[in-house]
């Protein structure tokens, strides 16, 4: 209990040292950050913890662990998470080609190996001394976890989308997390030298093992509430028009609120935003929404729902904008 | 704080977190982290660390603020702490042989100044009358009265009796302000323990009314019940997603597949040093529930199909029927309207008519034959009272042979099935199953029964 709970100081990087230097840092790379996000990366670093990050498509979780990377100037290791997903793939794996290639090598030196012995016993006796050859750091093939481990300074760890990937492989994480090792049969364990910030995404396709869990602090970032997502959305595409902005986050905040299957995300409402600039539009009109649904709603059956209402959508988007001002 | 904290996770247990003791050890150290001077970011970093779902998170910030509002208050100097301990810790050694005392610290207690000793005192007071251990709000009252005789209330009334057989001007003054304190300090003690309701109680309540709603009769729920019932069948069928959400793909061990063994290994000169095995892939569950939406049954549909739509992302595959005098597609109209207003019109549409089960397999087959195949499980829901028409029983064993299985429920229990104009004892031979479903914990096991079926 007491290794992994007292961890030899490490030293804290400016951006984690409180947590409006997170919002600040996070800011600088461009990832407008809210004081629960901010405050699970702070514990993350200084509780040694990862954090699992939960929510909707399109929130902005792995941005996060991007945007992290970026304004700590640390490395970013991903690895995205799908079905099938297994240790040699996401820890390490043997290089079976090289090995091969140093076994046809032996096979023609052997002779000077065993030079000079006469019976089998004494030939096995000497070619003992090499029998971990093959099974060395030179022939480990590191793999995002592996990799994450072997950093000398800070890095993040993005594991991405982990309900993706199946339920033995939380438990191959388990070790990674909690202790920030991984241990190799044939060698040992290796501990990282300096812990990652360790991000992991879900969807919430399916539920998470508790243990889990457990070893995880836990967000759930939600699609933000219009003020936020305006501010979101000024950072990615600066010549928005205020008034465009204001009109577009309204619009988008109230079809989250009409009963559809697949609801736009953040990411959604930059594109539109993106869209509509190029269109040259400065502010929102009936027309306009319904030519360009298809770029918010990707199903085909909520464009169906959703037509019919643009005009009083729009009116009422407009108004709640005229309200605020 | 350690203690407080203590009791904060244990108040969030009783509400139904799980917070393990490592999350308690952990929420420890995040205070030493952030330490306790903003009470947001405490919040904030107490949610990250004990909260882990979504339902957990909206119950710790209810709980927080009611938990560490008391705390702000019942937090008083520490030379206050030791003066109140004494003052409510007498009466109740010395209530029997010194009740003026008892009475005494009462009063002063009623009438003191000093919120943080009051608050202190009720405190402790709950504590010894065990007002953490309320489950239900009928027993407020009884534990704020345990709260008042921990405090000496017994002594003051004694003496309140003795001033009101007085009879003098003085003394009516005296019990009148005697009175005025106990109904002050009641009225205090009672919110401290609807505060320990909200925290420790509520839960358990929940709880308790959900399992009795989940194990009544559908067919005698009330309106309330049934506003109830809606969250009691989403967790119900969350779970069972949850219990289902395997993988659906098995490894076939032992049965080598030489063409993509060979061809992951091409590049280690044909060495098989990955080797593939075969899979087998499961099939998806696949249900096509037929409804009886006559009068009787009615209701019973209406949390059936509620349950399956509940479970749309593990069955996506759900065909759904109903039919009286005869059958319908009603799966657009329950996947375009809002639930309860498409449940109301199929009823409606479909429903007015005496039921004939003959028709309704003819128009199954006949119309919609093509969605039963060897995947399938076809979910009967009636009573099997046909009114005496034809049962077409050859048909219902067509069904019967191309389906993977036929589960029937039957709301009737088993004593009257094939009594009157039932048929069920003539349908029972083809079905893979035939059970009595009358409570929302009968579907859940139905249902749970066909989805292994598939696991």
């Amino acid at each position: 209990m007491t290794d992994p709970q007292t961890p030899p100081a490490i030293s804290t990087p400016e951006g984690l040292i409180s947590i409006e230097a997170v919002t600040a840092h996070l800011a600088s790379a461009g990832y407008i950050s809210t004081p629960e996000i901010s405050t699970a990366v702070f514990l993350a670093h200084h509780l040694r913890k990862p954090v699992l990050i939960e929510g909707p498509a399109g929130v902005g979780k792995t941005d996060l662990a991007r945007s992290l990377a970026l304004s700590m100037d640390m490395p970013l290791l991903r690895m995205q998470c799908y079905e099938g997903l297994d240790e040699s793939k996401a820890l390490y794996e043997w290089k079976y080609g090289k090995q091969l290639l140093y076994t046809q090598i032996l096979k023609e030196k052997i002779h000077l190996l065993i030079d000079g012995a006469d019976t089998l016993d004494t030939a096995l006796a000497k070619l003992t001394g090499f029998q971990d050859l093959f099974f060395s750091r030179d022939f480990l093939e590191p793999r995002p976890l592996l990799r994450a481990m072997e950093q000398t300074s800070g890095s993040v760890l993005l594991i991405d989308e982990i309900d993706k990937s199946d339920e033995e492989f939380e438990a191959l994480l388990l070790e990674v997390l909690s202790d920030y090792q991984v241990t190799v049969p044939e060698i040992g364990t290796i501990a990282a030298q300096y812990p990652p910030l360790v991000i992991l995404t879900s969807n919430n396709t399916r539920e998470l093992g508790d243990a889990l869990k457990r070893r995880c602090l836990h967000l759930h970032i939600d699609f933000p509430p219009a003020e936020l997502e305006a501010r979101i959305v000024r950072t990615r595409v600066p010549d928005v028009s205020d008034r465009l902005l204001a009109q577009l986050v309204a619009f988008i905040q109230r079809v989250r609120d009409e009963n559809i299957r697949k609801l736009p995300s953040i990411s959604e409402t930059i594109d539109w935003a993106r869209t509509l600039i190029l269109l040259h539009a400065d502010s929102l009109d009936p027309a306009l929404v319904r030519s360009t649904l298809n770029v918010i709603l990707k199903r085909q059956s909520d464009i169906a729902e959703i037509a019919p209402k643009v005009d009083a959508l729009v009116g009422a988007a407009v108004r709640d904008v005229a309200e605020t001002v | 704080m350690e203690r407080t904290l203590t009791q904060y996770i244990r108040a969030l247990r009783a509400a139904g977190a799980g917070v393990s003791t490592t999350e308690a050890i952990d929420a420890a150290r995040t205070l030493d982290v952030v330490g306790y001077a903003d009470r947001a970011v405490m919040k904030t970093a107490l949610g990250a660390v004990l909260a882990k779902s979504v339902e957990e998170k909206a119950l710790h910030g209810r709980l927080f603020d009611l938990y560490f509002h008391r705390d702000a208050v019942a937090e008083p100097p520490p030379q206050d702490a030791a003066d109140s301990q004494d003052s409510s810790s007498e009466p109740e050694g010395d209530a029997d042989n010194d009740g003026a005392d008892a009475a005494d610290a009462f009063m002063a207690l009623a009438e003191a100044q000093d919120a943080g000793r009051t608050a202190m005192a009720l405190e402790k007071a709950a504590q010894a009358a065990g007002a953490d251990g309320i489950r239900f709000a009928s027993q407020a009252s009884y534990f704020t009265r345990r709260m008042l005789e921990q405090m000496g209330v017994k002594a003051l009334e004694q003496r309140l009796i003795g001033k009101l057989g007085e009879h003098t001007p003085e003394a009516d003054a005296e019990a009148q302000r005697m009175m005025e304190a106990r109904a002050a300090l009641q009225s205090r003690a009672r919110a401290v323990v609807d505060q320990r309701f909200e925290m420790f109680g509520r839960a358990a309540t929940e709880a308790f009314l959900n399992q009795m709603v989940s194990e009544r009769q559908i067919g005698a729920l009330t309106r309330t019940d049934m506003e109830r019932m809606k969250h009691v069948v989403a967790r119900m069928a969350r779970r069972l997603a949850v219990k289902h959400a395997r993988r659906r793909k098995v490894r076939n061990r032992g049965q080598l597949d030489l063409r993509r063994t060979l061809r992951a290994n091409a590049g280690h000169d044909g060495v098989p040093f990955d080797v593939v095995w075969r899979t087998k892939r499961k099939d998806r569950p696949k249900i096509v529930a037929v409804c009886d939406v006559s009068g009787s049954v009615a209701q019973y549909v209406r949390f059936l199909l509620l349950f399956l739509f509940m479970l749309r992302e593990k069955v996506t595959d759900l065909e759904t029927f109903a039919f009286s005098n005869h059958l319908e597609d009603v799966g657009p109209m329950l996947q375009t309207r809002e639930f309860n207003a498409a449940m109301d019109r199929i009823v409606m549409q479909v429903g007015s008519a005496s039921t004939d089960y003959g028709v309704a397999l003819q128009d199954l087959e006949t119309k919609f034959g093509e969605v039963i195949d060897r995947r399938t499980t076809v979910l009967i829901l009636g009573d099997g009272r046909s009114n005496h028409a034809n049962p077409r029983l050859d048909l219902f064993q067509q069904i019967a042979d191309r389906a993977k299985r036929v589960v029937w429920l039957c709301p009737e229990p088993e004593g009257s099935w094939g009594t009157g104009d039932s048929c069920l004892l003539q349908y029972r031979p083809f079905c893979t199953h035939l059970s009595h479903c009358a409570t929302a914990g009968d579907i859940e096991r139905a249902i749970d029964d066909m989805l292994l079926a598939y696991d």
